[in-house]
C-alpha cells in the first residue's frame, strides 16, 4: 500500500472529504499496516461509519457492510446455500432425465457448486479482497456472534465443508463500530486497535462543513459551528449534536435562504439539530441569549 | 565497546521502556494482557519510536480498551514519559484485603458433637439464622457480618425475561410456513405436517445502580454481595454500577465467581467509597454515557440509595423520569423503607418516587430476597 506514513492516510481520507486529527490517522495507519481491525467507539454521530467509507474510497476499495442485529447468525453474515435453487436444479436434471443410477454422486456434487453459494457480507469481503469490511454496530449483536466474528478476524478464512476453504489473499480492511450498549467481549477487543472518537474542534468542523455542504455560504457556516460547539459544552442537553447533525442544521438554514442565523429561522430548523422535545427548549432559550450577546 | 554488559544496565532499550511502560500501566489498573503489550511495542515499531506523540497514540489504539482506560492511560502515561524525577508515583492505595477462612460455615454450630443435644444446637442456630435474616445489616458485629455474608448464597435471583424478535419452534402457536414448505419441498413438494412456531425468549438485561454514598456506607458491603449474586445467576446480562460523586462500572469486578474476591476488586476499582452524592448528576452521567445509548433500554433498572441528594432534586426527578421512558421497569430500594416510622420524605425520594414503578425495602437479608423475587417477575 502507498501509504508510509500517518500523515499521508490523513491526506488521502481529506481528499475523500473526511478530515481527520492526528489520533485518529495514525491508528487507521497503524491498522492498514499491522492488517489488524480497527475498533471505533464514540457519541454517535462523529463519524465512525463514515471512517469505513472514506477509507475504501481513497483506497479505491469496494466497501462490504455487515449491519449487527439481535439474533444476526453465521447464515447472514457469511454463506448460505440457495435451497430453493438446488430443488430446482434437481427437478430439472429429473425432468431432463440426466439422473441415472450411475451419475448420483454426480448430480449430488452439482449441488453444491459456486452459482447455488449465496455469499454473504463477510464471505463477500474475503472473496473480493483487498476490500474495506465494514462491521457496523457490532455491540447490538449477540455475544455467541462475537466469538464467531473474532475466528474469523483472526484468520482471515471461512471454511465451507462443501466447497473449501476460502482465503483472503490480502485481508480484508476491517473496521467494527460500537455505540457501547454493552461492553464487547475482551478477547475481541484484544484483536483490534481500539480508537475512541470525539467531537471536532471548531476549526476542524468549520472545514468538514466546508467539505461536506460546499453550498452552504462560509458565514453562516461558521456561525453555525460556533453556536452548536458551545452547545455541546452546555452539559444539561439530553442529546447534544454531533456533526451529522451540524450539517443537517447548516443545509436547513442554507435552504431557508437566511444568511445568518436570526431566531426565527433558527426555531423553525431546530428539528434538525436536537431530536428531544427539552432539549429543544432549552436550546431555543440559549439561542436568544447567545443571538442578543 | 564491552561486549558482555553494557546492554540493560547502562543503557534501556527502547523495548524495554515501552515494556515498563505497560507495566505501570497495568499497576494502575488497565488490563493490559501480553498479546496487548506485544501489539503496542508492534505500533510503536511502525510508527518510529523516537517520537513522543506517536508512542502516546500507538499505546492509545493498542492497550486501550474502552473510555474509561482512556483517562488513566492519559494519567500514567504523563507520569511515566514527563515526568522523571527518580522519585516513585504514589499508587493507588488498595484497601486492606481479608482472605475470610472457608471452614467458618454459616452454620458451624450445627456440625458440632452429632449427639442428642445436637438437635438443640441445630434448632437454636437455625432460629439465630432466621433472626439473622430481619436484622439491619448495618447494624451488625463483625463476626454476624461474616456469617450473613455466606447466608447470601441462599438468595437465587432468576433474570427477568423478555420476547425476542426471532421464533423458535414448537408444539403450537403460529404456522411457521417457512419451515413447513421446506419440510415439504423435502418431500418432492408432497404436503406434510404443519410446522408452529412462537416468539423465543431472553434473559433481560438487569441494571444495578449502587449508591456507595456516606450515608450509604453500611449497606455497600450487602448491596455489592447482593450484586454478585444477581450477575452470577444473570448469564452476562447483569450490569453493574456504584455511584458516588462519580459513576463506576464494577460488572467486570462482580464477574468473578468468588464473593470476597468480587469484592475486593470492586474495591480497587471503586474510587469514591463514602463521598458525598450527587444522585440526579451521577445518574445523568450514567444515562448519557450508557443508559440511553442501549444499556438501559428495556432494562429492569434497580436503584440502590436512600435519596439523600445534596444537589438539586429537581434534576435527580428529570433524570428519573427520563431513566423510565427508557427503562422496561424502575425499581426503588431504599434501605430505610422497611423500618418502622419511615417515611419517604427526603428530597431526593420526593422527586425520584414519582417515576418508580416499585419502592422497595432493603436493609435485611429477607428484604433481598423479596427484591429478588420483585426483579425475577419484572
Amino acid at each position: 500500500m502507498a501509504l508510509e506514513s500517518p500523515e499521508a492516510v490523513a491526506a488521502r481520507l481529506g481528499e475523500t472529504g473526511y478530515l481527520c486529527d492526528d489520533a485518529l490517522a495514525t491508528v487507521t495507519f497503524l491498522a492498514l499496516r499491522m492488517e489488524r481491525p480497527l475498533l471505533l467507539e464514540g457519541e454517535p454521530g462523529t463519524g465512525k461509519t463514515a471512517l469505513a467509507e472514506a477509507i475504501a474510497q481513497s483506497l479505491d476499495l469496494p466497501l462490504v457492510r455487515l449491519q449487527c442485529y439481535e439474533g444476526i447468525d453465521a447464515t447472514q453474515a457469511l454463506y448460505d446455500w440457495d435451497f430453493p435453487r438446488q430443488i430446482l436444479h434437481l427437478r430439472a436434471l429429473e425432468a431432463t432425465g440426466g439422473v441415472g443410477p450411475t451419475d448420483v454422486e454426480e448430480a449430488e456434487k452439482s449441488l453444491y457448486d459456486d452459482r447455488f453459494l449465496l455469499a454473504r457480507p463477510v464471505l463477500q469481503a474475503l472473496q473480493a479482497s483487498p476490500a474495506v469490511l465494514l462491521v457496523d454496530e457490532v455491540d447490538r449483536a449477540d455475544d455467541e456472534f462475537e466469538a464467531f466474528l473474532l475466528e474469523v478476524l483472526s484468520t482471515y478464512q471461512v471454511s465451507i465443508p462443501e466447497l473449501g476453504t476460502v482465503r483472503a489473499a490480502t485481508p480484508p480492511v476491517v473496521v467494527l463500530t460500537s455505540n457501547r450498549t454493552r461492553e464487547l467481549h475482551d478477547a475481541l477487543k484484544r484483536r483490534c486497535l481500539y480508537h475512541w472518537i470525539e467531537h471536532p474542534g471548531l476549526e476542524r468542523e468549520v472545514e468538514i462543513l466546508r467539505s461536506r455542504a460546499p453550498e452552504v455560504s462560509e458565514g453562516l457556516r461558521r456561525q453555525v459551528v460556533e453556536v452548536v460547539q458551545r452547545l455541546r459544552d452546555r452539559d444539561d442537553l439530553q442529546k447534544p449534536p454531533g456533526v451529522a447533525e451540524t450539517l443537517d442544521w447548516a443545509r436547513a438554514l442554507q435552504h431557508l435562504g437566511s444568511a445568518e442565523i436570526d431566531l426565527a429561522a433558527a426555531s423553525a430548523t431546530l428539528g434538525a439539530l436536537v431530536k428531544y422535545r427539552e432539549d429543544a427548549e432549552r436550546v431555543r432559550q440559549a439561542l436568544d441569549q447567545m443571538l442578543r450577546a | 565497546m564491552t561486549p558482555h554488559d553494557d546492554g540493560p544496565t547502562t543503557r534501556r532499550q527502547p523495548d524495554e521502556v515501552l515494556l515498563g511502560f505497560t507495566l505501570a500501566l497495568r499497576a494502575a489498573g488497565v488490563p493490559v494482557t501480553q498479546d496487548r503489550a506485544q501489539g503496542f511495542l508492534a505500533a510503536a515499531a511502525e510508527l518510529g519510536a523516537g517520537d513522543r506523540r506517536s508512542t502516546y497514540l500507538a499505546g492509545r489504539a493498542t492497550l486501550c480498551a474502552g473510555p474509561d482506560d482512556l483517562e488513566r492511560y492519559d494519567q500514567v502515561f504523563h507520569a511515566y514519559f514527563d515526568a522523571r524525577d527518580g522519585l516513585p508515583r504514589p499508587r493507588p492505595s488498595q484497601p486492606p484485603t481479608t482472605t475470610p477462612s472457608l471452614s467458618q460455615l454459616p452454620l458451624d454450630e450445627g456440625s458440632g458433637t452429632g449427639d442428642e443435644p445436637g438437635e438443640d444446637v441445630l434448632r437454636a442456630a437455625a432460629s439465630e439464622v432466621e433472626v439473622l435474616r430481619h436484622r439491619d445489616v448495618a447494624a451488625l458485629t463483625a463476626a454476624e457480618k461474616h456469617r450473613v455474608a455466606g447466608m447470601f448464597a441462599t438468595l437465587h435471583p432468576r433474570p427477568p425475561r423478555r420476547r425476542t424478535a426471532r421464533h423458535q419452534r414448537w408444539h403450537r402457536g403460529q404456522v411457521d410456513a417457512s419451515r413447513t414448505l421446506r419440510a415439504s419441498l423435502r418431500r418432492m413438494g408432497e404436503p406434510a405436517d404443519i410446522a408452529w412456531r412462537r416468539r423465543g425468549t431472553r434473559p433481560r438485561r438487569v441494571v444495578l445502580l449502587v449508591d456507595v454514598s456516606g450515608s450509604m456506607s453500611g449497606y455497600a458491603d450487602a448491596l455489592l454481595r447482593l450484586a454478585h449474586r444477581f450477575t452470577q445467576a444473570g448469564g452476562g446480562t447483569v450490569e453493574t454500577f456504584t455511584l458516588g460523586t462519580r459513576v463506576t462500572h464494577v460488572t467486570r469486578a462482580m464477574r468473578l465467581r468468588d464473593p470476597e474476591r468480587a469484592l475486593v476488586a470492586a474495591g480497587e476499582t471503586v474510587p469514591d467509597w463514602s463521598g458525598g452524592t450527587r444522585l440526579g448528576e451521577t445518574l445523568r452521567f450514567f444515562l448519557d454515557r450508557w443508559g440511553q445509548r442501549g444499556m438501559a433500554r428495556g432494562a429492569v433498572v434497580v436503584v440502590f440509595s436512600d435519596g439523600w441528594e445534596r444537589g438539586d432534586p429537581t434534576l435527580l426527578g428529570e433524570q428519573m423520569a427520563r431513566l423510565r421512558r427508557i427503562a422496561h421497569r424502575v425499581v426503588w430500594v431504599n434501605p430505610h423503607r422497611g423500618k418502622a416510622g419511615y417515611e419517604p420524605v427526603q428530597q431526593g425520594v420526593v422527586a425520584a418516587l414519582p417515576h418508580c414503578d416499585d419502592f422497595v425495602a432493603g436493609h435485611s437479608l429477607a428484604t433481598f430476597a423479596e427484591l429478588v423475587e420483585v426483579v425475577s417477575r419484572a
